[in-house]
């Protein structure tokens, strides 16, 4: 409020104070969270006898403790990036479909159907997964590893349902709501005028939207993807139910092989000592970070793009 | 290339709203025919749907007739995007694509229609820069963004690339109501070149540009808000607006009202 | 050049990639909607069998690894707990700043950077938040695992939702509605919780709901600081508690076929909450806002 010759009435100093200190104790909690996770790491990680960031195996528990992130942020990494492929371009569609085909009285209804991905929780997924999608992904994998054999993810002699596929297909599942729904929201903002300017022309739908709809959703997308990236990598309880806990660098995602952080912090917490509640916090510290860039990155996409809205109109 | 269009009896909608009503005239080619008349009478609505542009808007449709020569625009077998390949439009307010070059811009409707060699592309975009007079201000700057030009020079890119895949109408939705006197007195230069060559129909609010750069007008009325527009009178533009047949058009074109 | 004459047909390649990408469009669609119906089927198919008086009315104790039976009371008042709990937390803050973003932040430097990292902290894994809370409040402060502590790291992933639909929501409020309430000499502070809140009520209600149906169905957070019991808790400031979504997790991996059934069946009342809270704060908003029907 501007200052005044005027009294400031009494009151507004209280409430002021109250929602400005509501904001900063927000701040002071990311803060804390990076604050407490290295406090809690540092122990462990001393007492760590291999190297944290490139050791494969994971014995925190052990009288000698030997652990690193290797595995894990591996299998987290190849596992979102699947996800990824596997969920953005079905969400474009689910958007195209949304915002640019679906009879309109019909669009919002199918939207909230999407929307209803989202709200299944996590564990449900995982519950899925574990008792539905794993023996029925034995079939198409098998597939996958007598025709496709020869491209090296496919490839391998063992073919499993609890894979690295199956994991990042339930991923992609999980991540597909909020990638098509960030993705719709910019292709209905696609400005009317260029849409015309493509009819006009002679354009067909598609072609009208290859020329006006998609370069101006485009940033819109890529910020969508990556923010389904970071929940991908940060997902938890259904991997968890799935991957077979294995602690090794493979390829072969049709193979018995997987893990990821946060899968290991959920199925290690319960044996885990002192120290091992400090290593599980340590690599809970390693997908903190990751997510953070991620997310970052998603937004500073993001706040471009409005910037480049606003140049346009 | 220049083509006759005919209309009959043809009324537009908005969902159950009847936006304009049993209108009939004749567009002669090689002319300029000016639409005027107040805000909500319809002559945006009725230009859309020559090219079949109305029924892009959900919800919308047309009943009625419209001839191309002796091709019927509406009939069961005929597809909305060749009609809209076959007639041209520009809009009131510029729309280049934003991330299109100038030169892609000028050739986007090209390349939607089949292969072209890259010296075809040159040679078809340079003589419809020079044919939207805009060749000489951008012939430096063909890869720079279109969105760079000012109002009056995208005006005319999309004249350029309205006339550019060679249409046998041009449409032209108010094309100067967002522009500054200079620009629009070279778009109404553009429109007397351009007529020797296609079928134009414009509409717009200004009388002055109607008398300027029109052959025939046509006034369009509405008895009353929420009323379809009706089409008044149609005929010579000087003689609309000296001794126009109807009192209507007359009240409309002293200033009396609108 | 050739001289066209009349409309000319588009090319059969030009239409039939049209309708290819129409078709690919569809499918997509076709192709998200399959797993949603497939999980909503299975759990309905699996879980009905057990969702009986013995399941809503007790808990898991004594019930003996084999056997069937036994429910997850505990669990279900866990959950209310600790949901409770943590929108106790994260509504007050998250509402408080967004009325600073919107009403006393004027773009400076704080509020562009508090509002970035609400942004931000919606990414934050809720595994993370999870353990956040073991570092901070069980093993640096030493408070044991509880119900209270499982609130807090839900009400961490609760607060930038509240924000954001608290934030969209005030700016909604026309700015002729506050300069009326100015230009009677009411003070800002009074016009923000007489006219602004109010006004704004039944979105932030929306909002809130949503946010809650988000936390609900959260399994990691819990895992880390309520534990695990098969034994009804009621006091969420002491002891291990259940929570609804931990339970499933822990059936789920139990090895026999009851626990299994078990797992289904919490599953399924599990996502009747969660469906049930969306719904209702879909219903709020269609009901408040029909003209914002898209």
């Amino acid at each position: 409020m501007r200052r005044s010759a005027f009294r400031r009435s009494r009151g507004d100093g209280p409430f002021r104070f109250a929602s400005t200190g509501a904001g900063i104790v927000l701040l002071a909690i990311m803060a804390a969270i990076g604050v407490f996770l290295v406090v809690k790491a540092v122990p462990a990680l001393q007492a760590n006898t291999s190297h944290f960031l490139t050791e494969l195996t994971w014995q925190p528990n052990a009288t000698e403790p030997v652990f690193g992130i290797g595995a894990l942020a591996f299998g987290t990494v190849l596992s979102s990036l699947l996800a990824l492929v596997i969920a953005t371009p079905v969400a474009v569609g689910v958007a195209l479909f949304i915002s640019h085909y679906a009879p309109r009285r019909l669009a919002s209804a199918l939207g909230y159907v999407v929307d209803l991905l989202a709200a299944v929780p996590s564990v449900v997924y995982g519950l899925w997964g574990v008792t539905f999608l794993v023996p029925f992904m034995l079939g198409p994998s098998k597939f996958l590893n007598d025709y496709l054999g020869w491209i090296p993810l496919f490839g391998g002699d063992t073919v499993v349902g609890r894979s690295m596929l199956t994991a990042s297909l339930v991923l992609a599942i999980m991540i597909l709501p909020i990638i098509a729904a960030i993705s719709r929201e910019v292709f209905l903002q696609a400005p009317k005028m260029q849409e015309e300017a493509a009819l006009a022309l002679g354009a067909t739908r598609w072609e009208m939207i290859r020329m006006s709809v998609l370069p101006f959703g485009r940033p819109g997308v890529i910020s969508a993807a990556m923010l389904g990236l970071g929940r991908a990598m940060g997902e938890t309880i259904a991997v968890a139910l799935i991957f077979p806990a294995t602690f090794n660098i493979s390829f072969k995602i049709l193979g018995p092989y997987g893990n990821s952080i946060a899968a290991n912090i959920a199925n290690g917490f319960g044996e885990a000592t002192e120290v091992g509640r400090g290593a599980l916090i340590a690599s809970g510290l390693i997908l903190f970070l990751i997510t953070l860039l991620v997310n970052m990155a998603a937004r500073f996409v993001i706040a471009r793009r409005k910037e480049y809205a606003r140049a346009a109109a | 290339m220049a083509k006759q269009i005919e209309v009959a009896g043809l009324d537009a909608y908005y969902g159950t709203h009847k936006a304009i009503e049993g209108i009939s005239m004749t567009i002669e080619p090689r002319s300029v025919t000016a639409f005027i008349g107040p805000s909500g009478c319809g002559k945006s609505t009725f230009l859309r749907t020559l090219n079949r542009m109305h029924e892009v808007i959900p919800g919308a449709r047309v009943e009625g007739k419209v001839r191309l020569e002796d091709q019927d625009l509406y009939g069961a077998d005929v597809d909305p995007v060749s009609v809209r390949r076959t007639i041209g439009m520009v809009f009131q307010r510029p729309n280049p694509f934003p991330t299109m070059s100038i030169f892609d811009n000028v050739a986007a409707g090209l390349r939607l229609n089949g292969r072209h060699s890259r010296s075809q592309l040159d040679g078809i975009v340079e003589e419809s820069l020079k044919g939207a007079n805009l060749w000489n201000e951008v012939k430096d700057r063909l890869n720079k963004p279109g969105a760079g030009l000012s109002g009056g020079q995208q005006q005319r890119l999309c004249i350029a690339r309205a006339i550019a895949v060679r249409p046998q109408v041009l449409l032209m939705d108010e094309p100067c109501s967002a522009l500054d006197p200079i620009s629009t007195l070279a778009i109404e230069d553009l429109i007397s070149q351009l007529k020797q060559d296609y079928t134009i129909v414009i509409v717009t609010h200004n009388m002055q540009q109607a008398a300027r750069v029109s052959d025939k007008t046509a006034f369009f009325n509405l008895a009353a808000q929420g009323q379809p527009g009706k089409l008044v009178e149609m005929d010579e533009t000087s003689k609309i607006f000296t001794n126009p047949a109807e009192k209507a058009t007359e009240d409309y074109i002293t200033g009396r009202f609108g | 050049m050739t001289v066209q004459t009349g409309i000319q047909p588009i090319s059969s390649a030009r239409r039939a990639k049209d309708r290819l990408v129409q078709v690919l469009v569809y499918l997509a669609f076709a192709l998200a909607v399959i797993p949603l119906l497939s999980v909503l089927w299975l759990v309905v198919k699996n879980g009905i069998g057990r969702l009986d008086m013995e399941f809503l009315t007790h808990s898991m104790r004594n019930i003996g690894a084999r056997d069937a039976g036994g429910g997850a009371y505990h669990a279900i008042i866990g959950t209310l707990e600790q949901v409770l709990l943590a929108s106790l937390i994260a509504v007050p803050i998250g509402l408080l700043t967004a009325v600073y973003l919107v009403e006393y932040g004027e773009g400076g430097r704080l509020s562009r950077t508090i509002s970035f990292f609400v942004d931000v902290m919606t990414g934050v894994p809720s595994v993370v938040s999870g353990l956040f809370v073991l570092a901070f409040w069980i093993l640096v402060l030493g408070m044991p695992f509880s119900g209270f502590a499982g609130a807090l790291a839900l009400s961490i992933l609760m607060m930038p939702v509240v924000v954001r639909s608290a934030e969209e929501m005030l700016r909604l409020v026309p700015r002729e509605l506050r300069e009326a309430s100015y230009a009677l000499g009411v003070p800002k502070w009074r016009t923000i919780v007489k006219v602004v809140l109010p006004t704004a009520f039944t979105g932030i209600v929306t909002g809130v709901m949503l946010a809650v149906a988000r936390v609900a169905g959260e399994t990691a957070p819990l895992l880390l600081t309520v534990f695990v019991t098969d034994s009804i808790n009621n006091d969420p400031f002491n002891g291990p508690q259940m929570g609804l979504p931990l339970y499933v997790f822990d059936q789920a991996g139990r090895p026999t076929d009851t626990a299994v059934d078990r797992a289904w069946t919490g599953a399924l009342t599990l996502i009747l909450i969660v469906m049930l809270l969306n719904l209702v704060a879909r219903l709020i908003t269609w009901w408040r806002s029909p003209a914002r029907r898209r």
